[in-house]
């Protein structure tokens, strides 16, 4: 049953083009049987690839399906190809058994809006290309599925298109994922030109060939494959575009985070990872970067009111964590964390829409509170996601991020554990304030804000229900299984003493512990303590992302538009245009001198006689 | 009957369809587009015909060289001048473009003209004929010849029925482009008939062949400055920087045909000189000149993008964007490597099909808003149903997006750039990034944001629908499934980045000349 494997992506390709020749004339019940039973479809295919792949496992674990021949030129022949391996395997589980439940959910969280229709064109076009990214066995076709997941996020996050403020952030993510997409161009330009082939397995083969360890090729390659995964996962530095993408409506962010997109980047470095054990430059710059914004997301993560901004900041610090897990040599770790991460936070994103809307699109935190019974599902959502997200277990973040941090250790990287450590207490810290805040004291939005907020209602109906109850027996019981991706290097091998294993869990605790003072029963004094001097100075800088967005704003943005608006009327235009008047002019002063007066021809055939007189006298 | 005559007809056809649609006006109004679209019909299936019989395997640089047809018919055999044409896959494919963009063009000038419409659907025929004839004349008297004749109807065409915009009338706009193409024409006729005499001086014989003047000795400077004039005409036309001024008066001015005849052909003709005869005839003094070229070819890229970016007015914006995308043909010409050669083909065909669909999106919005300034558009994505999501798709292909022919285009020239030098192509892949700022600055600007008013348009006609879904069918089939077209121009880009690249070794003198 191998070879149903590109039904995989066209069920979902197939109800892309279904529902945008549709023009927005289905009913909103059409629409959804066809957005939802398009990733449907893809779930079922997808389940039965995976059973004949593990009962019958194929030569050399793997399994490739030739479609066509892209390209054919001298010296360069992609194909598009799919590859079907431990990690492919496990990616498309998760794309599209994630995305399904998100898709359902959106039936619910979408009722009413208006484009409908369009809302699941694209949410099935991003799980094609997500898919296409996954499955490619040439990094060209990889790159197809990359540009589309840019497109999918631009269309997704600009989908309420009339805020031009939507617009801007669709614009910003597209642009700031573009700048690493560029990266990754130029990474495979670069292979072609030094292997002469853009599939990944003859990559993986004759690179070392080719390529001494810590050659100056393989570093560049691999830090400009690192940079476009930076762009794809929003890591440091192009990770200024994952809060603002928070424009799109909430099932959108649940895709871009959990599902799709942001786990890009991972996926690519794992998929590649012969090329980094080459550079181990390169390899270390990944975990640098991961740990970096690791720490800057979860310090940025404590200051937000917004629900869905600290989810954003929060999966921008687990994405830090895989990446961390890359630099560190933990592959299967780093998927792991993949996998467990998709469940949790699809769950928090998804509980947080249901929490959102039930506030009558209030997304302040600080004008919510004691919501428990009101919203019991969405309460149970949020606690468990949160278990995920802090590392505590039963929930399934404690198992992967555990592997991770241990791996760190064993690898001898002390210093990237220290903070990997010291983020786990962060992450415990920002989930329960974000909890506690919400949940419990009393509600502080009965008033209508903005045209938000009011009494709260319960959300119903078994599209709201059935994707948060599945993905909260996900988050449960995704990491009792652990995970080995037999194709991906082994994990580091080394000794971690048993207090320091049980030291980010003991922190996490901590770190919940703390917070029920500071944000539930005594507000007054976080509140006061964080308003003004220093502490508020803190608080605006992590608020404001540590600047990074300015910075961008002044180093590029700034420039574009001085240039451009410098050159509106195109300055090379007016050298052409002055070239004009100057003829324009002669024009002038020759019809000017031709009067039809016979005297003052004659008088300046005597001026000109005696100028010429004088010239010749003088000279 | 010799198939080569084929290429006769496919010059003679679009002028006698030409004279038809011009004296079918006196019997009905109605008549002279039909005609029209007639004849570009049959262009477009004598081309397609030729495309599936023909064999495209050989090409005249290569070892075993010859023409997949040639019509060869004396004309003023005393300068050893002949009507004669020629065909290879390069040629075949701009031709089989030409026909396409024809039926597109009289299409989408449907219900746009009222005024002198037989003289119109003239001027656009013979525009047609003196392309068809530029991709096909092998002798350099008679691509003279078509290279000026395919000028004056254009020049009509933007005189006569262009719009006039504030502060500039639309003669300003067709005079400009007349001097301009004019000009640099003349300086390729002076490096023709330069290349003539030195031909006759070492032979005894006046030739005007491509053939026989393609082996002809000559010093080094004499070569450089003959491929000089070559160059100047088609940078010029192409547009490169900084003579691409005319271009974005021009496109703004012209009628929705004339645009886009100007960007889906006209502009391809200059990147066809480039191939054909700069690089082709003249490898050494090219390969000298080569980085100055492809750093123009940078520049453009970069500067079209920039100046496209800030334009209020939606035709500009998308004629800047053709400047931009025109670097990147400028470069990969001058790379010339086959891979960047191929990647040129490829962009010339979905550039031509691209910028088209933009400049008749242009035009549907003006016959149904009449405005091309984005300050008066905005949040049209509700308010004209239909258009904007095809809008949409174009502006994806634009920026380069994977699935689209300009993305393969693009990617094929900047790899094959790249083997050359690294840094021109880094530069160039800024270029990516740029397109993304005005291919979204397009987008937000005319359809997202907010309704100024609460006007609504009317949706796309059905013939308006089978333009659009035709442009689109093209595009990704050259995005998904481009071998059908690279297989056709591989021998004859092969051969042309061999022979080029004997001459950036420096191995032989007049690369052709070794063979």
């Amino acid at each position: 049953m191998l070879d149903l494997l590109f039904l995989v992506f066209l069920f979902p390709l197939a109800g892309f083009f279904i529902l945008a020749m549709s023009g927005g004339r289905f009913s909103e019940r059409t629409a959804s049987i066809i957005g939802v039973g398009a990733p449907l479809l893809a779930v079922i295919v997808t389940i039965l690839v995976g059973y004949s792949f593990f009962t019958t496992i194929p030569t050399g674990g793997a399994y490739t399906q030739f479609l066509w021949n892209w390209i054919d030129v001298p010296g360069f022949h992609p194909d598009f190809a799919l590859r079907l391996d431990g990690l492919s395997m496990t990616m498309i589980s998760v794309v599209t058994g994630v995305s399904f439940l998100i898709i359902l959910f959106s039936v619910w969280y979408m009722h009413g809006e208006e484009g409908f229709s369009r809302f699941f064109a694209y949410m099935n076009l991003f799980v094609t290309s997500m898919l296409f990214l996954v499955l490619a066995n040439n990094l060209l076709f990889t790159y197809f599925g990359w540009e589309g997941v840019g497109l999918c996020s631009y269309l997704l996050i600009g989908f309420l298109y009339k805020d031009p403020a939507n617009c801007a952030a669709a614009r910003k993510a597209f642009l700031v994922t573009r700048i690493g997409d560029v990266a990754f161009a130029i990474a495979m330009w670069l292979i072609v030109r030094e292997l002469g082939t853009l599939n990944i397995q003859e990559i993986m083969r004759l690179a070392p060939e080719h390529w001494a360890v810590g050659s100056g090729i393989a570093t560049a390659v691999a830090l400009l494959l690192l940079l476009g995964a930076c762009g794809k996962s929003a890591q440091f530095p192009l990770q200024t575009w994952l809060p603002d993408a928070m424009a799109g409506p909430t099932p959108v962010s649940a895709l871009l985070h959990a599902a799709t997109m942001v786990t890009a980047g991972v996926y690519l470095i794992a998929r590649t990872n012969g090329l980094f054990l080459l550079a181990p430059l390169g390899q270390e710059a990944v975990g640098v970067v991961g740990t970096i914004t690791l720490v800057v997301a979860g310090f940025c993560a404590l200051s937000q009111t917004d629900v869905k901004r600290v989810l954003a900041y929060s999966t921008m610090s687990q994405i830090g964590y895989m990446f961390l897990a890359l630099g560190v040599g933990a592959w299967s770790g780093a998927i792991f964390h993949l996998m467990s991460h998709a469940f949790f936070k699809a769950l928090l994103f998804l509980s947080s829409g249901s929490l959102i809307l039930a506030c009558h699109h209030e997304q302040n935190m600080f004008r919510m509170g004691g919501l428990w019974k009101k919203l019991p599902v969405t309460f149970a959502g949020f606690v468990i996601g949160g278990l995920g997200l802090a590392a505590i277990p039963p929930g399934d973040g404690y198992f992967s991020k555990d592997l991770i941090m241990a791996d760190a250790f064993k690898s001898g990287h002390y210093v990237m554990w220290g903070f990997a450590v010291f983020g786990a207490f962060l992450t415990a810290v920002y989930t329960a304030r974000m909890i506690f805040l919400t949940f419990f004291g009393e509600y502080r939005g009965s008033e209508p804000h903005h045209g938000h907020g009011g009494p709260a209602t319960t959300p119903r109906g078994w599209t709201h229900h059935v994707p948060l109850v599945a993905l909260m027996i996900a988050t449960l019981l995704g990491g009792w299984f652990g995970m080995h991706i037999s194709m991906l290097p082994a994990s580091p091998a080394g000794e971690q003493p048993e207090i320091l294993e049980k030291l980010p869990l003991i922190l996490a605790v901590i770190g919940v512990i703390i917070c029920w003072p500071l944000f539930v029963t005594h507000r007054e004094f976080t509140a006061r303590f964080t308003r003004r001097g220093l502490g508020n100075q803190i608080r605006l800088v992590w608020f404001h992302a540590m600047g990074f967005d300015w910075l961008w704003d002044h180093v590029l943005v700034k420039p574009w538009y001085l240039i451009a608006g410098f050159g509106r009327r195109d300055f090379i235009d007016q050298i052409d245009r002055a070239i004009e008047r100057v003829f324009l002019g002669w024009n002038k002063v020759f019809t000017w001198s031709e009067t039809g007066h016979l005297r003052w021809y004659a008088a300046s055939v005597g001026v000109g006689a005696v100028l010429i007189l004088a010239a010749i006298i003088y000279s | 009957m010799d198939p080569a005559w084929i290429l006769g007809a496919l010059i003679i056809i679009p002028l006698v369809g030409g004279l038809a649609c011009w004296g079918s006006e006196y019997v009905n109004p109605h008549l002279p587009r039909w005609i029209g679209l007639t004849t570009m019909t049959i262009v477009l299936a004598l081309g397609l015909y030729l495309w599936f019989t023909g064999d495209f395997s050989f090409t005249i640089l290569g070892p075993d060289h010859r023409w997949g047809l040639e019509l060869d018919v004396p004309w003023i055999p005393r300068f050893g001048i002949s009507f004669h044409l020629g065909l290879d896959g390069l040629s075949l494919l701009l031709t089989v473009l030409s026909g396409f963009i024809g039926i597109v063009s009289v299409a989408c000038s449907w219900s746009e003209m009222h005024r002198k419409v037989g003289f119109y659907y003239m001027n656009l025929m013979w525009n047609f004929a003196g392309i068809i004839g530029v991709f096909l004349a092998i002798d350099l008297f008679l691509f003279f010849f078509f290279w000026e004749l395919m000028l004056v109807p254009m020049f009509f065409l933007i005189a006569l029925w262009g719009h006039d915009e504030p502060g500039q009338a639309r003669t300003y706009a067709a005079m400009k482009f007349f001097i301009y193409t004019q000009a640099s024409g003349l300086l390729m006729f002076v490096a023709i008939l330069a290349l003539v005499f030195i031909h006759h001086r070492a032979t005894g014989v006046f030739t005007f062949d491509y053939n026989k003047l393609l082996g002809t000795p000559m010093s080094a400077t004499a070569a450089m400055l003959i491929m000089l004039g070559f160059f100047g005409a088609f940078m010029v036309k192409l547009p490169t920087m900084p003579f691409h001024v005319w271009l974005p008066d021009a496109h703004g001015q012209a009628p929705t045909a004339g645009s886009v005849i100007l960007a889906g052909l006209m502009l391809k003709t200059a990147a066809y000189g480039l191939i054909r005869f700069c690089v082709s005839m003249f490898p050494e003094a090219a390969a000298h000149f080569a980085p100055i070229a492809m750093w123009l070819g940078v520049a453009g890229i970069l500067w079209g993008a920039a100046m496209s970016f800030s334009q209020h007015n939606m035709k500009r914006l998308v004629a800047y964007m053709s400047v931009s995308h025109m670097g990147f043909i400028m470069m990969g010409v001058f790379a010339g490597t086959a891979i960047a050669l191929q990647g040129v083909m490829i962009t010339m065909l979905s550039h031509g099909v691209s910028s088209s669909a933009l400049f008749i999106i242009t035009g549907q919005i003006y016959e149904r808003m009449h405005t091309r300034d984005f300050r008066q558009m905005s949040g049209l994505w509700t308010r004209m149903p239909g258009l904007p999501p095809v809008a949409l798709f174009f502006a994806m292909a634009s920026l380069g997006l994977p699935g689209m022919g300009n993305f393969v285009g693009e990617f094929l020239i900047l790899l094959g750039t790249l083997k050359v030098s690294v840094p021109i192509a880094v530069v160039a892949s800024l270029g990516l990034i740029t397109a993304i700022c005005y291919s979204l600055i397009y987008m937000q600007r005319a359809y997202y944001g907010p309704a100024p008013d609460k006007r609504r348009f009317p949706g796309l006609n059905r013939r308006e629908i089978a333009t659009m879904a035709s442009l689109i069918a093209v595009l990704l089939w050259l995005g998904i499934h481009p071998n059908n077209f690279l297989h056709t121009s591989a021998a004859t880009m092969t051969a042309v980045s061999q022979n080029y690249a004997h001459a950036q070794e420096g191995t032989t003198f007049n690369g052709v000349a070794s063979r």
